[in-house]
C-alpha cells in the first residue's frame, strides 16, 4: 500500500482561516496520532480528506493520485460527531454501511459476524442502535468504518467515550490495521494513549501543522531539560547560572532548560559547589509537555492568511 | 465509478428506503385504513343505490278500483316511477298499509280517490294518482259524450315530448363526482404523506450524523435520487392499494350502473399524477428540509411547499367534482405543482380529455429538470451544515460548509 499524503490544505470559513497550508503524510503500516487543541484543524483536516468539506486549495493523495470518490470507498472514516440511523438494527446498519462501500451481500454479512463479534457486540446485533449505550454506539461505528476492510483508516477521536477494556481493543485493532499496511490518522486529547499507541505525532495548531515526527524526533526538537536534586543547595541556587532557566523547584528537585551546550554541567557543578548532588539526568519530556510547549508558542502568523501564504518546505510539516 | 455501480448504489439507498418504511408499522396501518374506508364506502353506495332501486310502490286496489290499474301502469311508466299493484279488500289493505306491506291503498270515491297511507304520500306517487284521478273524471265525462275512454286514455298516457338539447346536458353523474373526489382526497393524503417522510428522512440523517458517513462514499445526488425513488416507490405501493380498492369495489359493488366514468382512465391518470406530483413535491421538499438540523424546524422551510399542496386541494376538492371547468380550476390544472392536485379531479368528471391533461403532463415533466438542478445544489450544501438553519442563498450560492 502506500502512504497518504495531505498536501498544503488551506481552508477559510468566511474570513476565518480554519486550516493554512496543513501538511502532513501518514506512511503505510504507520499509526498517527493528531492532536491540536479544540479548534485546531484536526476535524477539518479529516473532513476534507473524506469529501465530506471541499478543500479552498491543497490536495489529499493516496498512490500517487488525488483521492477521489472511487478511491474514497476504499477509507474507514469515523467521523467525530457519531453517524448511525438511530432506528436501525446494528446488523442492518453495518451490513448497509458494507454494501455501499462495494461489498456483495454476503461477504458484507461475514464482515458484519466478524466484527461485531471483535468488538465485543455481538449479542447487539438485532438491537436498534439508539437502544446501545454510548459507549457500545462507538463500537458499532467502529465497525461501520473497518467493515469493508478499508485501505486508509481516518477515525476522528476514537477513543473519547470508550471504557479501559474497550480502549484496549480499539489499540489493538489499529494495530493491526497499520501492521496490514494501512495508515491510520486519528485524533485524539488522550496524550498518553497518543503516546503509546502512535508510530508517529503531528501536533496542529491554529490550522497548521507545528511540529511532526516520532516522539524521540519531537522530543528532540525540544529545549533540553535537566532535573537535579540536592538537599545542600538552598532555594534559588540555580537562578544565576548562565544559559539555564528554572522550570520547576520543589524542595531538593529542582528541574532546569539549558538554552546553550554545556550549561547543563555548569548547573551541575553549581550545585555541586554547595554540596552532595544525589541525582542528576535529563528529563525526557512527555507528549503533554511537548504539545504544551508547541501551542504556548505565541502565535508565529495570523490565522487571516491566504491559499498563497508560503507553504512549509516540502510535503512534511515545518517543525517548530 | 461505473454507470452500473452508480445506479446500484442508488439501487441501494431505495432499496433500504423501501423495506424501513413499508414494514414501519404507520405505513401498515395508514395503507390499512385507506383501504378499509374506501371498500366501506363502496359497500354504503351499493346499499344506498340498492334501497333506492327497491323503492318500487306497492299500491293496493280494493275491488271497486281494480278496473284502474292498467291506466296506473301506464301512467307510472311514463313518470319512472315503478308502481306494483295488487288487488286486497279494504280492511286486509288498510292493514297491510299499516304492516307497510303496502305504501298506499287506493279506495274509489264519487269525486275521485281515498288514499290510505301509513304516515306520509309520495310525492310522486301523489302525482300520479291526481292525474289518475283526473282522467278517471276526463274518462267519466268521455263515456258521457259517447267515446272511448280506454283508447283515449292509451293516446294520452303514451304521449311523449320529445326534448331536442341545444346544449349537450352538463348534468352530474354521480359516479363521477364520487371518482373526482376520491382521486382529489387520494392524491393529496399520498402526496402529503410522502412529503413528510421525505422531509423526516432528510432531517434525520442530518441530525443523526450519518449522512456524513454516507457523503464519504456516496454522492449527494444518489443520495437525494436513492431516498425519493425509494419513498416515492413506498407512496406507490399506497396509491395502487387504494386505487385497486376503489376499482375493485366499484366493480364488485356495481356501482358504475348509470354512470358514465371511465374507471380504468380515472385510476390511471391518478396513478400517473401521483407519481409526477410526487417528484415535483419530493425533489422540492428534499431541498428544503436540508436547510434545517432538528425536525422542529422542519416546518418553517417546507410550509410554502406545503401551501402549495393544500390550496390547489382545497380548490379541487370543493370545486372540482361540480363545476370542472371554472375558470380558476382550468388555470391551476396547467400549473406546476397544482396540475397534480386538480387535473386528476376535472379528468374524473369528465371535465378534461386526454388532450388536455397530457399537456399538462408535459408543463409539469419539463419543470422537474429544473427543479433538481436546483435541489441537487441546496442539497449538496446544505446537507452536511448543522447548527441553525442555512439561508436559502447561501445554500444556493455554495458557500456553506
Ligand atoms: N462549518 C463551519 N463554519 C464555520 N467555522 C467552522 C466550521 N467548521 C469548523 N469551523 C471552525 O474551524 C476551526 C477548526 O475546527 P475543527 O473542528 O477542525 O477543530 P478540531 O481541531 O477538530 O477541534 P476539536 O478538538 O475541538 O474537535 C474551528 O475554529 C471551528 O470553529
Ligand atoms: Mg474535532
Amino acid at each position: 500500500m502506500s502512504s497518504l499524503f495531505i498536501d498544503r490544505l488551506t481552508k477559510r470559513f468566511g474570513e476565518f482561516t480554519a486550516l493554512d497550508s496543513m501538511s502532513f503524510e501518514v506512511g503505510s503500516g504507520e499509526i498517527f496520532g493528531f492532536v491540536g487543541s479544540n479548534g485546531a484543524g484536526k476535524t477539518t483536516t479529516m473532513r476534507i480528506v473524506l469529501g465530506v468539506l471541499s478543500a479552498d486549495s491543497g490536495q489529499v493523495s493516496w498512490q500517487g493520485r488525488p483521492l477521489d470518490l472511487v478511491s474514497r470507498r476504499t477509507v474507514g472514516y469515523m467521523p467525530e460527531e457519531r453517524g448511525l440511523y438511530p432506528r436501525m438494527t446494528v446488523g442492518e446498519q453495518l451490513v448497509y454501511l458494507a454494501r455501499l462501500h462495494g461489498l456483495a451481500r454476503s461477504s458484507a454479512t461475514d464482515a458484519m459476524e466478524r466484527w461485531t463479534e471483535r468488538l465485543g457486540i455481538a449479542d447487539r446485533q438485532t438491537d436498534e442502535v439508539m437502544r446501545l449505550s454510548l459507549g457500545n454506539q462507538q463500537r458499532v461505528q467502529l465497525a461501520a468504518a473497518l467493515i469493508h476492510q478499508p485501505d486508509i483508516l481516518v477515525l476522528d477521536e476514537p477513543f473519547s467515550g470508550l471504557d479501559p477494556v474497550a480502549v484496549d481493543v480499539m489499540s489493538e485493532v489499529l494495530r493491526e490495521q497499520a501492521d496490514r499496511g494501512v495508515p491510520v490518522l486519528f485524533s485524539s486529547h488522550q496524550l498518553d494513549l497518543v503516546e503509546r499507541l502512535c508510530d508517529r505525532v503531528g501536533i496542529v495548531r491554529a490550522g497548521r501543522m507545528e511540529a511532526d515526527g516520532t516522539i524521540e524526533e519531537l522530543r528532540a526538537t525540544a529545549v533540553p531539560r535537566w532535573e537535579l536534586v540536592s538537599d545542600a543547595a538552598p532555594a534559588g541556587w540555580a537562578g544565576s547560572v548562565t544559559g539555564v532557566r528554572v522550570v520547576s523547584e520543589d524542595g531538593p528537585r529542582t528541574v532546569v532548560e539549558t538554552g546553550i551546550d554545556g550549561a547543563d554541567q555548569q548547573a551541575l557543578a553549581a550545585a555541586l559547589a554547595y554540596g552532595p548532588v544525589r541525582a542528576f539526568g535529563p528529563v525526557r519530556p512527555s507528549l503533554t509537555e511537548l504539545f504544551r510547549h508547541v501551542v504556548s508558542e505565541p502565535t508565529p502568523r495570523p490565522r487571516t492568511g491566504g491559499p498563497d501564504t508560503p507553504a512549509p518546505s516540502g510535503p512534511l510539516g515545518g517543525t517548530s | 465509478m461505473s454507470a452500473r455501480s452508480e445506479r446500484s448504489t442508488v439501487w441501494l439507498i431505495a432499496s433500504r428506503e423501501l423495506r424501513a418504511r413499508l414494514l414501519s408499522k404507520s405505513f401498515i396501518w395508514t395503507t390499512t385504513v385507506l383501504v378499509v374506508i374506501v371498500v366501506a364506502g363502496g359497500l354504503v353506495l351499493n346499499l344506498a343505490q340498492r334501497s333506492s332501486t327497491a323503492s318500487d310502490v306497492s299500491v293496493g286496489l280494493t275491488p271497486q278500483s281494480a278496473a284502474s290499474a292498467p291506466l296506473l301502469a301506464a301512467l307510472s311508466k311514463a313518470s319512472g316511477l315503478e308502481v306494483t299493484t295488487e288487488e286486497v279488500s279494504e280492511d286486509a289493505g288498510t292493514r297491510s298499509v299499516r304492516d307497510g306491506d303496502l305504501d298506499a291503498l287506493l279506495i274509489p270515491t264519487d269525486d275521485g280517490y281515498r288514499v290510505v297511507v301509513d304516515e306520509a304520500l309520495d310525492t310522486r306517487l301523489s302525482a300520479i294518482l291526481t292525474s289518475l284521478a283526473g282522467q278517471r273524471v276526463l274518462g267519466e265525462q268521455i263515456t258521457a259524450l259517447g267515446g272511448d275512454p280506454a283508447s283515449v286514455n292509451a293516446a294520452v298516457a303514451g304521449a311523449v315530448v320529445d326534448v331536442d338539447r341545444l346544449k349537450p346536458a352538463e348534468e352530474v353523474d354521480g359516479g363521477q363526482v364520487v371518482a373526482g373526489y376520491l382521486a382529489g382526497i387520494l392524491l393529496f393524503m399520498a402526496l402529503m404523506t410522502c412529503g413528510q417522510l421525505i422531509t423526516q428522512g432528510v432531517v434525520e440523517e442530518k441530525t443523526s450524523r450519518v449522512v456524513e458517513v454516507l457523503l464519504a462514499t456516496v454522492r449527494p445526488w444518489q443520495l437525494l435520487v436513492g431516498k425519493i425513488s425509494g419513498i416515492g416507490g413506498v407512496g406507490l405501493v399506497q396509491v395502487l392499494a387504494v386505487v385497486a380498492a376503489s376499482v375493485g369495489s366499484a366493480l364488485g359493488f356495481g356501482l358504475l350502473d348509470g354512470t358514465s366514468l371511465d374507471l380504468g382512465a380515472a385510476a390511471g391518470w391518478t396513478v400517473l399524477w401521483f407519481l409526477v406530483g410526487f417528484t415535483l413535491f419530493a425533489i422540492a421538499l428534499a431541498a428544503a428540509a436540508s436547510l434545517v438540523s432538528r425536525q422542529e424546524d422542519v416546518g418553517s422551510v417546507t410550509g410554502p411547499i406545503m401551501t402549495l399542496m393544500v390550496i390547489p386541494y382545497a380548490i379541487g376538492v370543493s370545486i372540482g367534482p361540480w363545476d370542472p371547468n371554472n375558470p380558476l380550476m382550468v388555470w391551476m390544472s396547467y400549473l406546476p405543482f397544482c396540475s397534480p392536485l386538480v387535473m386528476p379531479i376535472r379528468v374524473a368528471v369528465g371535465g378534461a380529455g386526454t388532450g388536455e391533461a397530457l399537456i399538462a403532463l408535459a408543463i409539469n415533466l419539463a419543470v422537474i429538470p429544473l427543479l433538481i438542478w436546483l435541489a441537487a445544489r441546496i442539497y449538496g450544501n446544505a446537507v452536511l451544515h448543522t447548527g441553525g438553519r442555512l439561508r436559502l442563498r447561501t445554500a444556493l450560492g455554495g458557500r456553506a460548509a
